[in-house]
């Protein structure tokens, strides 16, 4: 139909674009200056824009794989859409620009984080683990004079402007250390302006209170020298960590105590008694990560006992939408039925109610106390259906069972129809009674085109982290547990809790979980491509 | 259906019952078991004021004031991030995945083989999985340009754009090798640009499969949950899933009739979509879509 309605159109266009051409053969359209190529130069023009203020961005905060990816991006996109060649690549960049930066690039990511032990405390590198350990541990430094001082704002950013003894200003935030400005304004001992800060009024400094009596400005780059401080906004000192940081044998010192603490392999300094200080640095901790799941008895028992229920929430879940859709296909594929359009169109309404919303009405009903099904048609009991361990797998997948059997349904439906009439005929005529036709004929016949749909509903469900999280968010919690677990935790949604919901947040653990489901997910893809593959080759 | 009705007699009484009638009791119940909920949450919207409990008597009391109340909340804001984060996924996505579908049809050039090959592996793993590694790309990310760091609208929308590609392109290359080559060659004998052979003539003759990726795609984004979760951290920038999530989350203090009119709201646009997408849908079914 499509064909038919734009084929005209086509023509028109053909007809349009061969007056506009110059008739010489051969030559190439990247050449030609029309409304196309003037769009293309604006595009480019702006990603190279973004491109370049990217660069100076990020090599002003040092990340430099960033720099590395956005020079070579940007060298390719030019070389790409200006070259009279490489169209295939003009219609693929775009798309693999993304791919490779939000899919294969965070693949690997996830990868080598699994060998880290990035997480709290293990947050980033080294060099801001010492400059954090010197400024969190710091007192005032006894002789240090008082100096007057003002809060100031660049952007979202508090500062410290501060009168210094020998009467200069500097300024100064916690990211930029202090720094001699010359044409601040200063009237009866009170700075009044800084060119490049809005200095803050009393109003305004009681509201940020909290933030300035936290707030550090480095006196210079070097963390030993200590920071600037204040505790009313009004008058600042300088405050001196107690831990000295000695580069050439890369050792912290405690001034007061003369303990000396040494990195170790796992990204802390220690001190001869093994205590550490924290916050400490990524480092690589090889296949401790993995190890751990196995062995730390701590994760392990709930990690065997999450890893079982995947397997069983995903099996189960296939097994009861598939039987529940098959038998409601089954039901109302008789052609006698009045009404079949409108059980068919009822029936797909839970596939057309978005899951999330789905979850969260039945996390309602479903509730003890005050939930429907308790209320109206228990007539008042108090079934713990979310609470308890086996009542809340079973809920989970009852609820999934409710969205899931519409799509078998669906897909039944259409397999039934496809199964040879005549087959099932001559099979009743050999004397084949109604359950034997079903179980030698037609469940077979609708196992070998369903089978490559059952596989990715397996590998859907086993990563169904939106049903497991609004429904029950994984509880009811094995009580002995150190990680936010619980009974119906599927393995995504503890490597969600492991990552974001624990008392610490252990990316490394948690990547490294990722990437077992990665095997477990890639193993049944693989299976579900290979049989589609050989599906087709017959 | 109607040849049906001359070919067999009329069946009746116990027969019928046998053959025919038990079919409909199973109906029924089926479409209790279906609709309970949907009425369910229904009747809780039109309760102003319910909480859980209050929401248990079924269209006891019918008011609009759930709804009306709706517009003091940030509901109005969530839905305008899902809907604009979800069309703009929907447009990229259809855009890049025709000029992706397109390439790999048309233009034979070396690394073809590889890079179809590479899509097909990529395919096999989920993005979803790796949520914890886009919260920190994107925590690196928002120190160069914010804009595309945590908590930002625009860098959900391009990690939803990096799995375009790898789950449309097959679907929308196969569209693609059927329509006749010789069209494209007639026009380029004509003189016109490969741009203009895609965009005037290939991107109409393939309209039907781009509607049915984008409107997928849509829905997809619209009901994303854990990503969106992780990436967006202020109420402002919060999606509908993540939003409602929050409201019905809260045990004991949850706005239940709010939720509930929310909920009907935020369902409409996507059960009006699946109606219509009906049949797509269910030959599309068959080429490996999975509700998502």
């Amino acid at each position: 139909m499509s064909n038919r309605d734009s084929a005209p159109s086509g023509t028109t266009r053909r007809r349009g674009a061969s007056t506009d051409v110059e008739p010489r053969p051969n030559e190439s359209h990247a050449r030609k200056i029309g409304p196309g190529f003037l769009v293309k130069l604006v595009l480019v023009a702006l990603v190279d824009a973004l491109g370049v203020y990217g660069v100076f961005a990020a090599s002003a905060v040092g990340h430099w794989g960033i720099v590395a990816f956005l020079v070579v991006a940007l060298v390719v996109v030019n070389v790409v859409y200006f070259s009279r060649r490489m169209i295939p690549a003009k219609y693929l960049v775009p798309g693999l620009l993304f791919l490779l930066v939000y899919q294969l690039f965070v693949m690997l990511y996830t990868g080598y984080v699994s060998f880290t032990n990035y997480g709290d405390g293990h947050n980033s590198t080294k060099e801001d683990a010492i400059e954090a350990i010197l400024l969190q541990n710091d007192r005032r430094v006894e002789d240090s004079p008082s100096l007057p001082l003002v809060v100031v704002r660049d952007g979202d950013a508090l500062g410290f402007a501060v009168i210094e003894e020998d009467g200069d200003v500097a300024v100064g935030t916690a990211e930029q250390p202090l720094e001699v400005v010359d044409d601040a304004v200063v009237e009866d001992d009170t700075i009044v302006e800084v060119p490049g800060y809005d200095v803050l009024s009393f109003a305004q400094v009681v509201e940020v209170q909290r933030e300035i009596t936290d707030l550090r400005v480095p006196l210079s780059d070097d963390p030993n020298e200590g920071a600037l401080r204040t505790q009313n906004g009004s008058v600042g000192f300088i405050s001196r960590s107690f831990y000295v940081y000695d580069e050439a044998a890369d050792t912290m010192t405690n001034t007061d105590t003369g303990a000396v603490y040494r990195p170790n392999d796992e990204g802390n300094f220690v001190n001869d008694e093994g205590q550490e200080l924290t916050p400490g640095w990524r480092v690589a901790v090889g296949l401790d990560n993995y190890s751990a799941m196995f062995t730390d008895s701590r994760i392990s028992g709930s990690f065997f006992q999450v890893v079982a229920w995947t397997f069983a929430f995903a099996g189960l879940s296939v097994l009861t939408t598939f039987g529940v859709g098959l038998f409601f296909a089954i039901v109302f594929n008789d052609p006698r039925i009045r009404g079949r359009k409108v059980y068919r169109s009822l029936l797909i309404l839970p596939y057309a109610f978005p899951g999330f919303l789905a979850a969260l009405v039945w996390r309602g009903m479903l509730n003890e106390r005050f939930g429907f099904i308790n209320e109206v048609l228990l007539g008042g009991a108090s079934v713990p259906w979310l609470s308890d361990e086996w009542l809340a797998r079973f809920s989970v997948l009852f609820v999934n069972t409710w969205l899931g059997f519409p799509y078998m349904f669906l897909i039944c439906t259409g397999a039934l129809q496809s199964i040879p009439g005549d087959v099932i005929e001559s099979a009743r005529m050999d004397g084949a009674g109604p359950l034997r036709i079903f179980r030698s004929m037609t469940l077979p016949l609708l196992l070998v085109s369903t089978a490559p749909l059952l596989i990715s509903t397996f590998a859907f469900n086993f990563n169904n982290f939106t049903l497991i999280y609004m429904l029950t968010g994984g509880g009811p919690n094995f009580p002995d547990a150190p990680i936010p677990v619980g009974a119906t935790d599927i393995l995504i949604s503890m490597v969600y809790s492991i990552a974001f919901e624990g008392g610490s947040r252990d990316y490394g653990l948690a990547s490294a979980m990722s990437i077992m489901i990665f095997i477990v997910v890639g193993f049944i893809s693989y299976l579900g491509f290979r049989r589609t593959r050989t599906l087709e080759e017959i | 259906m109607a040849s049906q009705a001359y070919d067999q007699p009329k069946l009746r009484g116990k027969r019928w019952w046998r053959e025919v009638g038990w079919r409909h009791i199973v109906g029924i119940v089926a479409i209790a078991y279906c609709i309970l909920p949907l009425l369910y949450v229904l009747s809780a919207s039109l309760n102003p004021g319910g909480s859980l409990t209050g929401s248990n008597q079924l269209f006891r009391t019918v008011a609009a004031g759930n709804y009306t109340e709706l517009a003091d909340t940030n509901f109005g804001q969530w839905a305008l991030n899902s809907l604009v984060i979800a069309t703009v996924t929907a447009l990229g996505t259809v855009l890049m995945g025709a000029a992706a579908a397109y390439a790999f049809s048309r233009f034979r050039f070396t690394g073809r083989r590889i890079t179809l090959t590479g899509l097909l592996l990529v395919q096999m793993f989920p993005q979803v999985l790796t949520f914890v590694a886009i919260f920190l790309l994107l925590l690196s990310l928002g120190e160069v340009f914010p804009i595309l760091g945590l908590n930002s609208r625009l860098a959900l929308i391009a990690v939803y754009l990096g799995g375009a590609l790898g789950v449309n392109t097959f679907l929308m290359y196969g569209f693609f090798n059927t329509v006749p080559k010789e069209l494209d060659e007639a026009a380029k004998i004509d003189g016109a640009s490969h741009a203009q052979i895609f965009f005037t003539i290939i991107l109409r003759l393939v309209a039907p499969i781009l509607a049915v990726v984008g409107l997928l795609s849509f829905i997809t984004a619209y009901g994303e949950f854990v990503i969106a979760r992780v990436v967006l951290q202020s109420q402002d920038n919060f999606t509908l899933a993540v939003g409602l999530y929050q409201w019905a989350s809260d045990e004991r203090n949850a706005p239940w009739g709010l939720f509930a009119a929310a909920a009907v709201l935020a369902a409409i646009p996507i059960i009006a979509l699946f109606l219509f997408l009906q049949r797509f849908i269910v030959s599309g079914l068959t080429s490996g879509a999975v509700k998502g």
